[in-house]
Formats: C-alpha cells, structure tokens, sequence
C-alpha cells in the first residue's frame, strides 16, 4: 500500500503554500493600485511624457519603420495606426483627449483582470487538456497508457477549483474583457447588433455553466468508474468509462470552440479567426501533455512508479515533440492567411501584436517551435528524463506567453508591462496547482489495478 | 580458398529470434538473416550497429530548407520582383511569410528523397539487380539464418542450431572464383 502512495513532498508542500501567499498579496496590490479617475490617468500620463522625452530619438526610429512596413505594403499612409485604433478603441464617442484619457484609465484598470485570468487560463487549460488526453486514452481503448491514469487522475482534480475561478473572473470582468457588454457602444455598432443574439450576457453565463457542468462531471464520474474498476472483477466500470469518454469527447471539442469564441475571441467582438478554436487547443494540447511528462519524471525520481519505463516517457515526449509542431502549424496557417489577405478587420489583430509585443510574439515561435523541435528530435534524447525537463520549462513558458498574448493585447492594448500583478497572478496558480495536484495524486495508490489493458501497458515495448 | 557456411531455417520469427541470441551467446558468428518481414529487434539481437540514416535525414532537410531559400529568393527578389496581393517584394524577410510552404515542402522532399536514394545505395540495391536471398522460401512464410562455419566444428555447430529449433540445416561451400 504505502510503497507506491504519494505524499506532497513537505518543502513542497510549503514551497506552493509560500507562493500562493505572495501571489495572493501581490494581486491584491494589483487590484488595488489601479487609477480610479481621470485625474490619475492625467499624472501618470504626465509622468511618463517625461519619461519618453529622453529615450525618443532611439526609440522613434524603430516604431517608424514598423509603421511604414504596413503602411508601404497596402500602399496608404497611416494606415496601420488607424486599423490598431479600431482594434483596441471600441467606443461609442469620437477620438477626442478626454475620450483617450478615459480609455487609458480603463486599460489600466483592466490590467489587473487580464493577469489574473492569464494565469488562471493557463493552469486551469493543463488539468483540462489532460482530461482530454485521458478521455482520448479511454476512447481509442490504448494499450500504452493504462500505467498513466492515475497520474492523469491527479493532475485533472485542478479542474474544478481552475475552471471556477476562471468562470467567476470572466462573468465579474464584465466590460474590462468584453466591449460587447457595454450597452451604449452596442446600441452604436451594426456589427455587435448583429451578434447579440449568441454574445449577450445572460447566455454567456449560462454557456459558461453548461461548459463547467460538464468537464466537471465527467472528471467526476470517469475517476469514480477508475476506481471502481481496481476493485471490481469484471469490466463492467470500464466499459462505462468508455462510454462517457466517447461523449466527453464529442461535447468539449464543441464547447472548447465556443469557450474559445466567449473568453477570447469575443474581447475583440470585430475580430474573428475560423481557425481561432484549434489553436487554443493545440496550445492547451502540448501543456497538458508537457505537465504529465513532468509529474511523471517527478514521481519517478521518487521511486514511486517502477512500473513506468522509459517507453512511456518516450511515447509522451513524442507527443510534446508532434503538438508543437502541430501548434506552429495552426499558429502559422491563421498567421499567413490573415498576413496575406491583409483585410483591415482581420490584419488589426496581428498589428498590435507584431507592433506592440515584438519580442513576445517572435520569441514565443523560438520557444514553442524552434527549441523542442531541436531538443527533442533525436530518439535517445526522448528518454533521458533532464532533455525531456528542458524542453518542457521552454514549452510551457512559451505557452504561457500564448495565453498572455491571447488576452493582453485585446484587452489593455499598449499599456501591458510584466510587473507586479502579472508575476503575482502567476505564483498564486502555481502554488494553487501545485498544492491541489499533489493532494490529488497522493489521495489512491498510483498502481491502477484490474484495468483491461495495464498488463499490456506494463510491458510496453517498441 | 573455400568458406563454408550453414543455413539454419526456422518457421517462426519468435523462434528465430531466441535462436539468434542463442547463437550470439555460444560465440557463433550470424553473417546474414533472411526474413520475409522485418522482424521487431532483430537488427539489436545479431548485433548490427544503429542505422545513421536519421542523421543524413536530417542533413538532407537542412539542404533542402537551403535550397527553398534560395531559390525564392532568386526568383522572388532578385530576378523577377513582383507587387502580388499589395506585397511588393522588397527583401526576403518581408515575404518570409508567403515563402515558408515551400520552405517546408522543399525540406521534407529533400528529406524524404535523398534518405530512400541513401537507403538504396547502402543496401546495395537497383534496378535489375538479381536476388541474393538463398531460398525463396524467405520471401513467402520461412525464416533463414547464416552462420560462419570456416573455424568451427561442423558437427557440433549443426547439433547446436538444430537445438534451437532450426528445421532445415544446410551446409554451403562456396569455392573463391567458382
């Protein structure tokens, strides 16, 4: 019984208390030190022209030629600037100072928001992608991955403490996210009139319920069907299990869609993006599996799973290897499309983000494509746990930098700086994911017992 | 001079395997397997070295990703610039963009290519070359491994392979310059 049980390592166990603290007090600051009317704004903005004066004639040359590069390709001056103003300054006004200053005290009054939800996403997205992984393991009925369950098990029981608090951080957000909610600019915009009927807030919630609901109960009831087959004999659990796991599937890549469509793609409601759906999940895809490939070398290294060989590492960190590259090309395919076509409703959302988040957005291509791509392409080098480790932090901070790139710039526009309530937010969900994963996986016995594939699973060999 | 060789054929590839590795450990030498299917770590049990073929894979990729960028750069900038879809074609990087489908299907072509041309020419194959398999039964259901005889005790060796389960044991002389 105690040999392959999990406790939460104690200095872990403080470590992840610690963070959760800091976190928690470095978000309230956040919160806190927003300016609350115009007359902060008006200083702040003071501060910094004072600021900017120094730096200009160096910083001014680059900016120049970014604008041009737009601005030359369609071949019409000011071009680009005009098109980030309809991206990021949906309002119901003309552009007048005060109006800018209002707009500028609302960004900055969201930032605190979008690091919260960017941290939250980001965990909240690694429980549910391996729910998914697990369901897809039940489904195609997999003779490699039985060993893994209760690790996977482990790693989803963040979902319903992730997914309820993302749900209250984008119902409360309310026009800091969402310009569709804002009456009075929906009353002056055709377009948003138009889309009233799915993006209105009384069905937002109630989508957002529907999608809770049912992540959550099938986590609940497949764990339930898991465990009632270690101590059945026959398989009556497991065939229950492969039923949910069939539905489970066909309803999240509907409500994955549509999640994506409510939580990210409706903060910019002009903007869409067919392909918008996919790359989210791709995104949450590889981190899924990245996080099991490392809780997997953490308990390994404790001893606590000889039944996992390194063929099972192998097989996950082929996995890590194909979604990136499977990320990139979904990344790239809206990328070149939307590049290409150049139509202003569409370009806009890559306008702000090349312009505004250059290193970001360029150096999260290295980290999500170009480092596991090369660390991880030779066959040996898939089993040696520290290679697996390194290519897993570069993808996971890149993925990070993903979701902060979903949300950031449709939300607080140029005003984004990685300070305080970002590094804040950040802590606190790890320290949270941390301390729920690991009472999570120590809660049964990591053997997965009467399982019709484990023997199979146990002696995977290729 | 003459080299002697023994055939041991065997109807199983599981038997064959087991085989092999006996053979391995008693010191016998394996010079060849005939199999009508790839057999699961056959190439690890006779002790053949790991195939380098992803190596030149990889190289081949990186020509072909060379050969992409320059030749849409010849075309596309240098030679005959063209303003396609409000894109003038000023430098590679700004069209970097619109180049990278040929990028990748250049390098998987080169890639995919020159690695099954290697593998030909590694294995010594083309096009009217004549089988080398000593039976033809190893291309339908049986299972064929050549052993060394020139230093051993034929006898024993025969006894020995017919212990590991060998259904069929020939010996092969063959005559230098026959």
């Amino acid at each position: 019984m105690a040999k392959d049980m999990y406790t939460l390592p104690s200095k872990l166990k403080l470590f992840s208390i610690i963070i959760m603290v800091l976190g928690l007090v470095g978000m309230t600051y956040g919160f806190l030190t927003t300016p609350k009317t115009i007359e902060d704004v008006k200083e702040i903005m003071a501060a910094q022209e004072g600021h900017h004066s120094e730096g200009h004639e160096v910083a001014g040359d680059g900016e120049e030629h970014t604008a041009n590069f737009v601005d030359t390709a369609r071949g019409e001056e000011g071009y680009s600037e005009n098109a980030m103003e309809h991206a990021t300054d949906l309002k119901p006004e003309g552009h007048g100072v005060a109006s800018h200053e209002e707009h500028l005290l609302h960004q900055l009054q969201t930032r605190p928001w979008s690091a919260t939800l960017v941290a939250a996403f980001f965990f909240m997205m690694i429980a549910l992608g391996v729910l998914v992984f697990y369901a897809i393991q039940f489904a195609s009925q997999a003779g490699w991955s039985p060993v893994l369950y209760r690790i996977m098990e482990g790693i989803t029981s963040y979902l319903l403490p992730g997914s309820i608090i993302v749900f209250l951080i984008v119902v409360f957000a309310g026009t800091h996210f969402f310009p569709w909610q804002n009456e009075e600019l929906v009353a002056g915009d055709k377009i948003l009139q138009g889309k009233a009927g799915y993006l209105n807030f009384p069905f937002f919630v109630i989508r957002g319920v529907i999608y809770l609901l049912g992540w959550n109960l099938y986590r609940y009831f497949s764990r339930k069907n898991s465990l009632a087959q270690a101590e059945s004999n026959n398989y009556a659990s497991y065939r229950k299990n492969f039923k949910a796991s069939v539905f489970f599937l066909i309803f999240f890549l509907i409500t994955e869609a549509t999640m994506s469509w409510d939580w990210f793609m409706s903060m910019t409601p002009h903007w869409y993006s067919t392909l918008f759906p996919w790359y989210i999940f791709a995104s949450m895809f590889v981190s899924a599996i990245t996080v099991l490939a490392l809780t997997t070398i953490h308990l390994k290294s404790l001893g606590l799973i000889p039944f996992v060989s390194d063929k099972h590492l192998h097989d996950l960190a082929k996995y890590m290897f194909a979604f990136s590259i499977f990320w990139t090309y979904l990344w790239f395919s809206q990328f070149m499309l939307i590049w290409y076509a150049n139509i202003p409703e569409e370009v806009t959302y890559f306008i702000i983000r090349i312009q505004e988040y250059k290193l970001l957005f360029f150096g999260m291509l290295i980290l999500n494509f170009v480092f596991p791509i090369l660390v991880l392409m030779n066959s040996d080098y898939k089993r040696v746990p520290w290679f697996v480790v390194i290519a897993a932090v570069f993808i996971l901070v890149g993925h990070y930098i993903d979701i902060f790139l979903l949300v950031m710039p449709s939300t607080v526009g140029h005003n984004w700086y990685f300070g305080i309530p970002e590094i804040a937010a950040l802590l606190f969900f790890m320290g949270l994911f941390i301390f729920v994963v690991g009472t999570g996986l120590g809660k049964v016995s990591l053997r997965p017992k009467n399982d019709p594939f484990i023997k199979e699973s146990e002696n995977y060999h290729f | 001079m003459a080299s002697r060789k023994i055939h041991a054929i065997y109807t199983d590839d599981d038997l064959l395997m087991q085989a092999v590795k006996q053979t391995r450990a008693a010191n016998y030498h394996i010079s060849e397997v005939f199999t009508p299917f790839p057999v699961h770590g056959l190439d690890h049990a006779v002790g053949i070295a790991p195939t380098r073929i992803a190596i030149t894979s990889f190289l081949y990729g990186l020509l072909g990703l060379s050969v992409a960028v320059l030749m849409m750069n010849y075309i596309m900038i240098q030679d005959w610039p063209q303003n396609i879809g409000g894109k003038p074609s000023f430098t590679f990087y700004q069209n970097m963009p619109a180049f990278i489908p040929i990028m990748f299907e250049l390098t998987v072509f080169f890639a995919g290519h020159l690695m099954v041309i290697t593998f030909y020419m590694r294995s010594k194959l083309w096009p009217f070359k004549k089988a080398e398999n000593p039976d033809l039964r190893t291309t339908d259901d049986h299972f064929l491994m050549e052993v060394d005889a020139d230093n051993h005790d034929v006898e024993k060796l025969t006894k020995f392979l017919y212990d590991t389960g060998a259904s069929e044991i020939s010996l092969i002389e063959n005559e230098q310059d026959h």
